[in-house]
């Protein structure tokens, strides 16, 4: 007796879990859902745009996923989600979609706030983590070894440092890689003789932002284009964008979201 | 009303069967998915290229883990140094000298240990083990010693209560023997009692590598995770497990096989490691 009544509750009940699982872009009581996925770096930028979106808009609903550029990218392409974020410019072969550059990140280079080093050359930074510069004393602080920290294959921060400071050259294997921009300024925090990059938003008085050629980096600097390491923060969109995400895009490129984003330290458009 | 009991019954030992088997199936599953995932690079990238290659730049091309593999080992070996004599007093202790009281103590709080989650392994060693070691020792503090250090203390559990198992499971005759041969306590323990339950100990050694060499969050926070082979033990490294959590959130293609690869190397090890403690305890069971 009691099999045959789970016979007919289990199906049901499995039934009922999968009719509640699947996205839909129009959820009971009108509200509406924006879908946007990809690079980390600017996911919780995002985040904070869609936190203050929604509270003039109290119809919709953001949907906020990670992933990595390259998979908000490709699911661009498949149309799984109504928006892209990268924090890298487009590769040959995804030149077909649009892109809608929200806000530019300077990547900054850290040292530890105790280290007396307040300047290098772009090319200084280059050999320090090919491996060609590996002691402080060569640059003209105690005979130490440099403790030099990078990013993990694959991340957004790491490929558009490889691009704008390293130029081919690889990093080199005995640098330490930590998984996000957080640990590497942990680890910049605690050890005097470490040296990394975070993106300029996180930097804060734990660490000391280093001047790349005689420009230290600040929002000043990157506008007037001095500062070199600068990647965009960029919205990927198939074809046209449809009105409701438009609206949310609106919002973030007027005066209000790029407030926001300048808060956060980022370079948005206007002062 | 037999029936109905019988039918009952049998319910209820097949519903047993299933759940017991479906933990098998989920063993299977694991294996099926990372296989599946893992052996087309080998066949695309060549075996050889992969486990004995030098260079891992997945987004270039290159997919070798040797030095991992040697990393892996590597902190295992240490956590060994450090966590197998200290394993082994504290077995020694619990089976052999201590009183029911502080047995009744220890246990608990040892089982307490194996309970911590690594992460705050990783957390106690990033705040002080790294310091301590940059400091007193030079290097940046994520390195092998300390990685090391931390998982030595994480397989502890393991090592005791396994070794406390085979120490406690030598017959009492055998004791007795001996202190009639007119041998001190320390001499029975030394001559006797550890050579006869010498199986499950080494047994008790492997599963603690096993255990060692799968753990993830801490050594991800502890080793600096740098590709190169650790030329000192101050040197950073990175393990298999590291390499897999370290990378997974932006793979993609390639790059996401490769780390499945990595699973395959791993899983391969771990079963090794698995298939020589069960022979070393089985031959404990047939004595």
């Amino acid at each position: 007796m009691r099999l045959r009544r789970w016979a007919i509750i289990l199906p049901l009940l499995c039934a009922f879990l999968v009719s509640c699982s699947p996205r839909s872009n129009d959820r009971p009581g009108g509200k509406h859902t924006i879908t946007i996925a990809g690079s980390t770096s600017v996911m919780p930028f995002t985040e904070k745009l869609a936190e203050h979106f929604v509270v003039d808009h109290k119809n919709f609903i953001i949907d906020v996923q990670g992933g990595g550029s390259t998979a908000g990218i490709q699911a661009v392409i498949n149309n799984t989600v109504d928006l892209g974020m990268s924090s890298r410019e487009l590769k040959e072969g995804e030149k077909t979609l649009n892109t809608i550059t929200i806000c530019h990140d300077g990547i900054v280079v850290v040292v530890h706030p105790e280290n007396p080093v307040t300047e290098m050359g772009l090319d200084q930074v280059r050999q320090i983590f090919s491996g060609r510069i590996s002691n402080w004393s060569q640059l003209g602080w105690k005979n130490r070894k440099i403790d030099a920290v990078s990013r993990e294959e694959g991340s957004g921060t790491r490929s558009a440092f490889e691009d704008l400071v390293m130029k081919g050259k690889e990093i080199n294997d005995a640098t330490m890689v930590q998984d996000s921009n957080g640990s590497v300024k942990e680890v910049v925090a605690t050890d005097p003789y470490a040296i990394g990059y975070i993106s300029m938003g996180l930097v804060d008085k734990k660490v000391k932002p280093v001047a790349i050629d005689g420009v230290s980096p600040s929002i000043k600097t990157i506008k007037s284009g001095r500062y070199k390491i600068v990647r965009p923060f960029l919205y990927i969109t198939n074809g046209e964008l449809e009105p409701k995400a438009r609206q949310f895009v609106d919002y973030i490129l007027s005066k209000e979201g790029q407030n926001i984003l300048k808060n956060e330290g980022l370079v948005g458009f206007y002062d | 009303m037999i029936d109905r009991t019988v039918f009952k019954e049998r319910f209820v030992k097949w519903v047993l069967v299933a759940f017991a088997l479906s933990s098998l199936l989920f063993l299977f599953l694991i294996f099926l998915f990372i296989l599946s995932e893992g052996l087309p690079l080998f066949l695309k990238v060549g075996v050889k290229n992969i486990i004995f290659g030098f260079k891992w730049a997945p987004t270039k091309g290159y997919f070798g883990i040797f030095p991992m593999i040697i990393s892996s080992f590597l902190v295992t070996i240490g956590a060994l140094v450090i966590g197998a004599p200290m394993g082994l007093s504290c077995a020694i202790y619990l089976s052999e000298y201590s009183g029911k009281k502080m047995k009744m103590f220890l246990k608990p709080a040892l089982e307490l240990l194996a309970g911590i989650p690594s992460v705050v392994f990783g957390f106690l060693g990033v705040i002080y083990i790294v310091p301590l070691v940059r400091n007193y020792l030079g290097g940046s503090g994520f390195s092998l010693i300390s990685t090391s250090l931390v998982l030595g203390v994480m397989i502890l559990p393991t090592i005791i209560s396994i070794s406390f198992d085979a120490l406690v499971s030598v017959p009492k005759t055998y004791r007795e023997g001996s202190a009639a041969m007119g041998a001190t306590k320390w001499q029975t323990i030394y001559k006797v009692i550890i050579p006869s339950a010498k199986s499950g100990i080494l047994a008790s050694f492997i599963l603690g590598m096993g255990r060692a060499i799968g753990e993830t969050m801490a050594v991800i926070m502890i080793a600096g995770n740098a590709l190169k082979i650790p030329g000192s033990i101050l040197d950073p490294l990175r393990t298999l497990t590291g390499n897999i959590a370290l990378e997974l959130a932006y793979a993609t293609g390639d790059h996401r096989l490769g780390l499945f690869s990595t699973g395959v190397v791993l899983m391969v090890i771990i079963m090794i490691l698995n298939y020589i403690a069960n022979f070393g305890i089985k031959r404990k069971i047939a004595k």
